[in-house]
């Protein structure tokens, strides 16, 4: 990492990540679709953000682009005030739990991205979060024989065993049936909690965002932008019958409903 | 599998045997020899040490050909369908050459190499080439983009990529591809044989009848070839079971 970004901090310092100004168009067919439009953001070191919005309202476009799959219209990413110009192993992007490669085993999954360390290092790394995600004795399967809750917990092993200081997770638990869905957001903040990465975390689902995350940024419908930040002050383990949190639940829902209205 | 389930295919292949000989000693005309000929030409090639010559002569041919094939089609498929513009470059080529049968290449291979082994691995390597390449370019446009995308994130070379995720995501449909392959080659081996060798199983069946109307000998060469044909294909389908290579064949 370069000296320079933290001895001459650029504007909108002190963040981890910083969107500014990103906006977003694809041309199909001569039709320009305007997806993202000036949105802004910052997100601290550690922090645990959620990004909230309707189906298709281009937030999965805003994390692609935060990740360097995608380069903005105009606008730019800066993180460690450094405009991201592509995926970096620093920051690992977890699909939903298809982004497992089926052809390797779980040890093999969780060690893809430790090429560069020598062997014993890297199996030490492997049992460390094969430990960590609960999948000890399934060292050896193939991701066809195990669950779609284990396939997303080695998903998030395969990232976390790289070291990232960031996660970008784009609804990471949606394909999950709701009684593993809730145990995932348990588990991931257990471990957000042990290694404490920055987790930028892209959701549809109300209750998840107020759940798990520190803010929440609620987005508009398309061309997007942020309409409302709103910050979940209830310490963890939540207790999601409190008066706060459906306080908080309702004041989101609001937000999403008065967006619809229009 | 419940043994009995196991034995049903080789049950019906001897009730039709039973019925072939049966039809055969009643029938007044002499179309076709019965089973009980087929087996003694079998023999009769087994004892002048034929049989073995014939059958060496023709999977030589065919792994020649069809080696070849895949270590040229392979590569050249997966790069050219990685590469938009080389697709596009390549692809109306590869169309025009598919649907030309390797036997209309018979006489431009006999006036390059001559009547002999060149000439039918050169068939064989045609027949097989063109499905190849077309099998290996739809495989690697087919790899879901997580994957490369995954990879790219955990800082992949390019060429680690492809080695690393283009490649073991592309092995089923390869496979695949490969097994379709070798039955063509198959195919193309007995037609190849017939013109332009004096060995192997397709040079039996037309020496057969050329030289004296031995059918029994011309059927002896078809059950050879079908029952070859069947070996290779498991041993095909056998690899298709090796668990890192299976892996689309299980997904849910």
């Amino acid at each position: 990492m370069s000296v320079s970004g933290s001895v001459i901090p650029s504007p909108g310092t002190g963040a981890k990540l910083s969107a500014e100004h990103i906006s977003m168009a694809f041309s199909r067919d001569g039709n320009t679709t305007n997806v993202l439009r000036d949105v802004n953001l910052e997100v601290g070191h550690g922090e645990f953000v959620c990004i909230l919005g309707p189906s298709g309202c281009g937030k999965s476009t805003l994390l692609n682009t935060m990740a360097g799959f995608l380069s903005p219209s105009s606008g730019a990413i800066k993180i460690d005030g450094e405009v991201v110009r592509g995926p970096d192993p620093r920051r690992i992007f977890v699909f939903q739990e298809r982004g497992v490669f089926p052809w390797l085993t779980v040890e093999g999954n969780i060690g893809f991205g430790l090429f560069k360390l020598s062997r014993s290092e890297r199996d030490q790394r492997i049992a460390h979060y094969v430990k960590l995600v609960g999948l000890e004795g399934f060292e050896k399967s193939y991701p066809s024989e195990l669950s779609g809750g284990m396939k997303q917990r080695l998903e998030v092993a395969r990232a976390l065993a790289v070291n990232p200081d960031m996660l970008f997770l784009d609804e990471p638990f949606g394909a999950l049936d709701s009684i593993t869905r809730l145990t995932m957001r348990r588990e991931l903040l257990r471990i957000w909690e042990a290694e404490r990465n920055t987790i930028i975390f892209v959701t549809h689902d109300i209750d998840e965002a107020v759940q798990l995350a520190d803010r929440v940024a609620v987005m508009s419908d398309r061309p997007a932008t942020i309409q409302q930040i709103v910050t979940i002050d209830i310490p963890h383990p939540r207790d999601i019958g409190s008066f706060r949190y459906l306080d908080l639940r309702h004041g989101i829902f609001d937000q999403l409903g008065l967006a619809h209205k229009v | 599998m419940n043994p009995l389930v196991r034995l049903r295919p080789i049950a019906f292949i001897a009730v039709l045997l039973v019925g072939w000989q049966v039809a055969v000693s009643l029938s007044a005309v002499h179309i076709l020899p019965g089973p009980s000929e087929v087996v003694g030409g079998i023999v009769d090639l087994v004892r002048h040490g034929l049989l073995l010559k014939y059958m060496v002569a023709s999977l030589f041919r065919v792994t020649w050909g069809f080696v070849l094939a895949a270590v040229l089609a392979i590569p050249i498929g997966l790069t050219v369908g990685w590469y938009r513009r080389a697709e596009m470059a390549f692809n109306p080529l590869v169309q025009i050459f598919r649907p030309i049968s390797p036997l209309a290449w018979i006489p431009i291979a006999i006036l390059w190499f001559g009547v002999g082994d060149l000439a039918s691995i050169f068939l064989i390597f045609l027949g097989c080439f063109f499905p190849l390449v077309l099998t290996a370019m739809n495989a690697v446009q087919s790899v879901p983009a997580v994957y490369v995308n995954a990879a790219r994130n955990f800082g992949l070379s390019p060429a680690a990529v492809i080695y690393r995720v283009v490649y073991p995501s592309v092995v089923p449909q390869l496979l695949v591809g490969l097994r379709i392959t070798l039955g063509v080659a198959w195919l193309v081996v007995v037609a190849a044989e017939m013109i332009a060798v004096n060995s192997g199983l397709g040079f039996l069946i037309v020496d057969a009848r050329n030289a004296g109307n031995r059918y029994d000998l011309v059927v002896a060469g078809m059950v050879i070839i079908g029952l070859i044909g069947l070996v290779l294909d498991l041993g095909m389908r056998s690899l298709e079971k090796v668990k890192s290579f299976r892996w689309s064949y299980s997904e849910d």
